[in-house]
């Protein structure tokens, strides 16, 4: 052994059997070549999270305290961070992009030490199709197609968030029907994604009865969308000008049977999960955020509510006709993943709540406005109006000019504030249109929520999350 | 446009641009929603105040105050030659993300922010895609069948 050893090492040193490229020195060095082309070729570069070894005292001080980039320190002393622990006591995992929890092609970089989280990195833009981009590209009649594709479990708010800020430059108002047809369609997109996160919630705890019952409802859901909109999912239904269709005949029988079966479920949820054990020990008192924390790193939504915080657009920002309903804003208290878990259960049951009152209170009349500038006329009209005719024309090969400006419009999605800034040249598409995505925002917790927690828990705060990498990524 | 959506708008300078925001934020915005960058290139003729330049880049600051229900909208001119503004990050960690998807999307420099890297976009990648001469449909899409070998 030792002999052949020596052998390579003075073939090696003397620079012969360079005419014998089939030794194993070389193939190995060859390989060792290629894995490092493969590996640059693969990496993110600087975005992922560097080793201590090559990090400075200064720069992992801030990362470690990360996390907790709060203002004026008053939560982490940079001097306090230990970060005197040798690069080899702990390692760095990858998780992601293609793992089965991270919902989607999230990428996790973990610090690890044993099993407990130091430092985590979320990496994204796995899925990044540049929707903004695109949307400057469409005119406004065409770009609810592609907001709606964001955020694909919650695409009626996508639409919606899009369609307010267009009528907000354009100065249109919307009939009544159109509005209350919009919160309808809005609060059953809340019931569904939110039922979509039990499901998955449950499957990432282990409890996989939940999936089949959460997937289970959500259908009920999704078939009253297809019989509305045509569409289960990215239905391109509400549109600027009011909604692109009138709600079915018979759609209260059908409501009234999606209100009266998802509400009693919600209480075998309940016995299912909520009160279970192994369900409690594993959500309780894991993920633990603080409402100025929530704050600071612009959280929104369900999370932020959980750490206590009242703070619900649809209560404290009213837009549509939420000023008219009646229904209670859920918050939680420790901000935990147990919390989390019980304000979205509570606010399907808020929701079917403020559907009943729509159902009830529904008002009569148009589903779109009638300013040919803005929607297409009738089809029975195109035959026998030549102005319809030029109209239909238009909207669909031009679009509608937008007035000159600015808005920025937010509504509470079933994730959080959905944003959407609109700046309009007064041409037919829009000068730029950027979407505040919750998700996007909101995947900043997760090396606030991840610190000092155990690997096995990872899995079960990236799932009350909720990221949408649609929407992260757009 | 509906009175909810007139929110206040605030013009200032790069130079005193970080000051104004953690004025905002002591004065009762507790978090900050929003933060984009818009590329003014192809319009450059938009109203502004007076006394307020345009330049190229414009970067939008949305601040929300929870105790007030208020929002305010905070839009700063950034020339093209210098393409450089103040991080926010130490005022809101939040902004974090944003100012990383600004300086992917648009290009701007946020000088102070601790991992100013791409977000998006591979990191290798050239350009900066949001902006206006950035040449969308540069690489020709092939709709029909390529002729075959034959």
């Amino acid at each position: 052994m030792s002999e052949h050893g020596d052998n390579q090492e003075g073939e090696g040193a003397a620079g012969g059997q360079t005419e014998e490229p089939e030794s194993a020195a070389w193939q190995a060095a060859h390989l060792l070549a290629e894995e490092a082309a493969l590996v640059a070729e693969t990496s993110e570069g600087a975005q992922e999270l560097l080793p201590r070894g090559t990090t400075g005292a200064p720069d992992l001080r801030r990362e470690v305290g990360a996390v907790l980039r709060l203002p004026e320190g008053n939560y982490i002393d940079p001097g306090d961070i230990d970060i005197e622990r040798r690069d080899d006591q702990t390692m760095i995992i990858n998780m992601g992009p293609q793992h089965p929890s991270t919902h989607g092609v999230l990428r996790l970089m973990l610090e690890l030490d044993g099993e407990t989280v130091l430092r985590t990195k979320p990496i994204i833009g796995y899925l990044h199709t540049g929707m903004e981009k695109t949307a400057e590209e469409l005119t406004y009649v065409q770009g609810c197609t592609n907001v709606t594709r964001m955020d694909y479990l919650a695409p009626l708010h996508n639409e919606l968030v899009f369609s307010l800020a267009t009528e907000a430059l354009l100065d249109v108002e919307v009939p009544p029907r159109a509005v209350w047809i919009r919160m309808l369609m809005a609060e059953l997109n809340r019931v569904s994604s939110h039922l979509m996160w039990m499901a998955t919630n449950g499957m990432d705890l282990g409890s996989t009865s939940m999936m089949i019952y959460g997937f289970r409802e959500r259908e009920m859901v999704l078939s009253f969308f297809e019989k509305t909109t045509g569409l289960r999912m990215n239905h391109n239904f509400i549109r600027p000008g009011g909604v692109a269709a009138d709600l079915p005949d018979g759609w209260q029988d059908d409501i009234e049977v999606i209100c009266d079966t998802v509400l009693a479920r919600t209480f075998e949820y309940d016995e299912l999960l909520t009160g279970q054990p192994i369900f409690r020990e594993r959500t309780e008192a894991v993920g633990n955020l603080s409402a100025e924390e929530a704050l600071a790193l612009s959280v929104t939504g369900p999370i932020l509510r959980s750490t206590g915080v009242p703070w619900d657009l649809r209560r404290t920002m009213p837009y549509l006709a939420y000023d008219k309903l009646d229904f209670d804003v859920i918050v939680g208290t420790y901000g935990d993943n147990f919390d989390r878990y019980s304000v979205r259960l509570n606010e399907i049951r808020e929701s079917i709540k403020m559907v009943r009152q729509i159902s009830e209170m529904m008002p009569p009349g148009d589903y779109r406005v009638q300013d040919r500038k803005v929607t297409p006329p009738p089809r029975a009209r195109i035959d026998e109006s030549m102005e319809a005719l030029i109209h239909h024309f238009k909207i669909f090969t031009e679009g509608f000019r937008v007035p000159e400006g600015e808005v920025y419009v937010a509504i509470e999605s079933p994730r959080g504030e959905l944003g959407c800034y609109m700046v309009s040249d007064g041409t037919s598409k829009p000068y730029r249109m950027h979407i505040r995505g919750p998700s996007f925002v909101n995947l900043q917790v997760l090396p606030v929520l991840l610190r000092g927690g155990l690997m096995a828990d990872a899995v079960a705060v990236i799932s009350s999350v909720d990221p949408v990498m649609g929407e992260v990524d757009r | 446009m509906p009175d909810r959506l007139v929110d206040q708008l605030a013009f200032p300078g790069r130079d005193t641009y970080q000051r104004m925001v953690a004025a905002f934020r002591d004065a009762g915005f507790e978090s900050c929603a929003d933060l984009c960058a818009v590329d003014y290139l192809t319009h450059p003729g938009r109203s502004l105040p007076a006394g307020v330049t345009a330049e190229r880049f414009e970067v939008v600051v949305n601040l929300l105050s929870l105790s007030m229900r208020q929002r305010v909208r905070i839009r700063v001119q950034v020339p093209e030659s210098d393409p450089v503004l103040d991080s926010l990050v130490d005022i809101y960690p939040g902004t974090d993300s944003m100012e990383r998807e600004a300086f992917d999307m648009v290009g701007i420099i946020f000088t102070g922010h601790p991992d100013l890297t791409r977000i998006l976009m591979p990191e290798e990648w050239e350009g900066h895609p949001l902006r206006k001469d950035y040449g969308v449909g540069r690489v020709p899409v092939q709709f029909k069948e390529a002729p075959g070998p034959r």
